[in-house]
């Protein structure tokens, strides 16, 4: 297990390098660069214009520029972008993706367990009424013009019901009071510990409790350890991070609609094709023998069906990883939500060459990082292909 | 199976011409394919949606020679402002915007204004009326006109992106399944690269650094898709073509390896890629509507220009009384879209009948 986890992570590194060295070629093969606006000044005298290019690292031919760019990247210098000018582009990544993996780890999470259980519900009612129906409404929301939808979504949700905010990291009226001594993103990143801490302990909850062979206990503990660590984390927040859960609820309240509308448009993909595998299991003889044995029809539907028809659908969610993504930098562009792909789309507009590559790499990482745990969670579910165990 | 394999043993014994039997073959096979088609009703309705807009784009050049004048309807240089006579109400009670204005925008052109007087408007968005059966957008132009306009543009779009995608995904997956080793290795290596990035930031990137036209944005689709996913499932069904007898009978009947790949393999392996070629319509599609969303792209009209144009001249949180600006564009690319999605899974159903109902 270990063993392929490791050749897994090398074989990424190596697909990350490749990646990084066809993306700088690809920037570097561009007409024009930013040296072009600095140093077309006809004020700025060639030693002027030598010393920019120097300082902005254009000197030399585009293999001794990528040679000395690698070198930086390995000691996590991404250089200064040209936009936002003094700052590094390591900082404004360190600032903003904590943003889109909560949102794209949301809305994953969210599109995968809706569309898994509809898709499961609706194979299982085939041929009945409304079946056509629903599967338009998957086709819909499979193939929708995303910031159209996106625009649809604002306007009933924030203009019309008024229920959230139509778009932006934060309130800023709300924000004038704050106390000095934290600031959005210190709270931003105590929200995701405490998603992360939660999402683990029920995760370990959930498989201890599995190996358990009372169905009652096993149930009650479950339910009652829910309970507790829910318990648990709203104490926390009401007396250890008081001051800060008034901020924290705004950036919740701004994360909601956004995450909403990105796991829509995951959604359908995913129920339609559990549905398709779940049609292709239902023929297997081993649901006849369960029928046979007299199992109740809900079991067979989710103990025997439904569980091998998640294979092929874990499978396509690698594929369907980088459309998420995809539509994750549409959503925070029409939300204003300042995470990667908006950061990308400003920086590609504005030729920030060192930003876009940096950003690039990082929705490249996250691609990779998604597509292993993806990996190993098939392994987990398919015992054929564990491999060494 | 398609009509050339079938054919192999049976050609000497005829006494047909051989291409009458191969159409008379493949109108069969055609016939038998079209009736679980029809069967299918989401196809069916994929299809129809097709049509329609096929035949919009056709009407659109027709129109603009007969009845249109190009001064009013062209889709992009037209201008119309339809005058309207509105009731000046008072500041906040306007309650329908096509009969009344306040007094505040009134007293902008004249300041002489009271209310209950009439004033003369030129209306840019103007509203569906007679003459524009969908209204005029922000700048004066006939929406309906645009929409006829960008259809033509996504047609062709689609179908480019869709040739190139099969053209190199069937290559790439028949060579690549017949030769295996390096050059096995190399295709499904780079196809791995490809699927693993995001396509819809490649294309920004792309599109915001180098100046793109929308023959460069489909051919551009078309490679990425069919070096990437396309290039994998393809040759998945290569592979299984090439194991089959009539491929060794082939070889043994002294069949070189161009001629294995060209005459057998990929005919085999063509109703998938067929399949394949709907999705990629499908994504060339949204892809081109939102690069133009976003201002990417060197296009002077398209569905997504058109909600660009009514988002970034404020329309859009009144797009309850100005619906024409956003509706028909954004409606159009999903169900152009969604109508080509339809049809491939169709077709799917006729092409893998493990799916089909029993």
């Amino acid at each position: 297990m270990l063993k392929y986890v490791g050749k897994r992570v090398a074989q990424s590194l190596i697909v990350f390098f490749v990646f990084l060295t066809a993306t700088y070629f690809l920037l570097q093969a561009q007409p024009g660069d930013i040296s072009d606006q600095f140093l077309s000044n006809p004020k700025l005298t060639q030693e002027v214009r030598d010393q920019y290019a120097e300082r902005l690292g254009l000197t030399g031919t585009p293999l001794q520029q990528y040679i000395r760019y690698i070198k930086n990247f390995t000691t996590g210098n991404l250089g200064v972008s040209f936009s936002e000018y003094p700052r590094q582009v390591w900082d404004i990544l360190k600032e903003r993706v904590p943003r889109t993996v909560a949102l794209f780890f949301f809305a994953t999470l969210l599109s995968f367990l809706v569309g898994f259980k509809s898709g499961k519900v609706l194979a299982w009612r085939r041929g009945k009424r409304g079946e056509n129906l629903i599967t338009v409404v998957g086709v819909f929301f499979q193939t929708v013009f995303y910031p159209w939808f996106a625009l649809i979504m604002i306007r009933t949700f924030s203009f019309n019901f008024k229920l959230f905010p139509g778009g932006k990291f934060l309130n800023v009226e709300k924000w004038i009071d704050k106390p000095d001594t934290f600031d959005a993103n210190s709270v931003f990143g105590r929200m995701l510990a405490t998603a992360a801490v939660l999402g683990l302990t029920l995760l370990v909850l959930e498989v201890v409790t599995r190996r358990m062979h009372n169905r009652v206990i096993s149930q009650r503990i479950v339910w009652g350890g829910r309970i507790l660590l829910v318990g648990i984390v709203v104490v926390w927040w009401m007396t250890v991070w008081s001051v800060m859960l008034p901020y924290a609820l705004d950036i919740g309240d701004h994360l909601i609609l956004p995450t909403i509308t990105l796991a829509l448009i995951g959604f359908g993909g995913t129920m339609l094709l559990t549905r398709a595998s779940m049609l292709e299991t239902l023929r297997e003889d081993y649901i006849l023998t369960a029928r046979a044995k007299g199992l109740s029809s809900k079991t067979i539907r989710d103990k025997h069906a439904a569980r091998n028809a998640l294979l092929p659908v874990t499978t396509s969610l690698v594929i369907s990883l980088a459309f998420l993504i995809g539509g994750g930098v549409i959503t925070e562009t029409v939300f204003s939500w300042p995470g990667m792909g908006q950061t990308l789309l400003s920086a590609a507009l504005q030729e920030d060459v060192p930003l876009v590559i940096g950003s690039f790499t990082f929705i490249a990482v996250l691609a990779l990082v998604a597509h292993i745990v993806v990996d190993v969670l098939y392994m987990y579910l398919d015992p054929r292909i564990r491999v060494g165990d | 199976m398609s009509a050339p394999d079938l054919l192999e043993g049976t050609v000497a014994a005829s006494e047909e011409a051989l291409w009458r039997i191969r159409l008379r073959l493949a109108w069969r096979g055609f016939r038998k394919g079209w009736s679980s088609f029809v069967a299918n009703r989401i196809g069916l309705v994929g299809l129809t949606i097709i049509t329609l807009y096929g035949l919009m784009a056709l009407a659109h050049p027709i129109l603009m020679h007969t009845v249109w004048d190009p001064k009013i309807y062209d889709p992009v240089v037209g201008y119309d402002a339809p005058v309207t006579t509105k009731v000046i109400v008072p500041d906040g009670e306007v309650v329908d915007i096509a009969t009344q204005v306040d007094l505040f925008s009134a007293r902008l052109i004249n300041p002489m204004l009271k209310v209950g007087e009439t004033l003369d408007v030129t209306e840019q968005p103007a509203a569906p009326s007679r003459t524009h059966l969908l209204g005029t957008d922000p700048l004066g132009r006939d929406v309906l006109s645009q929409l006829m306009y960008s259809t033509r543009a996504a047609f062709m779009l689609g179908i480019v992106a869709a040739l190139v995608t099969v053209g190199i995904g069937t290559t790439v997956g028949s060579v690549s399944a017949f030769f295996g080793g390096i050059v096995d290795t190399l295709f499904m290596r780079l196809a791995d690269l490809i699927i693993l990035v995001p396509f819809l930031p490649i294309l920004i990137v792309l599109s915001a650094l180098f100046h793109f036209e929308l023959l460069h944005l489909a051919i551009l689709i078309g490679v990425l898709s069919g070096f990437g996913g396309t290039a994998i499932i393809l040759k998945s069904q290569a592979l299984s073509v090439s194991v089959k007898p009539f491929i060794d009978a082939a070889r043994v009947a002294g069949g070189g390896r161009m001629h294995l790949i060209f005459r057998h393999i990929i005919p085999n392996v063509l109703p998938l890629s067929f399949l394949y070629m709907m999705f990629s319509v499908t994504d060339a599609i949204s892809s081109e509507a939102t690069l133009s969303f976003l201002g990417l792209l060197n296009i002077n009209m398209s569905w997504g220009i058109m909600i660009y144009t009514a988002n970034s001249q404020g329309y859009l949180l009144s797009s309850a009384s100005y619906w024409w600006l956003l509706l028909p564009a954004g409606l159009s690319v999903t169900l152009l879209a969604g109508s080509f999605y339809l049809v491939g899974r169709a077709m799917d159903e006729i092409i893998n009948p493990r799916l089909r109902r029993r």
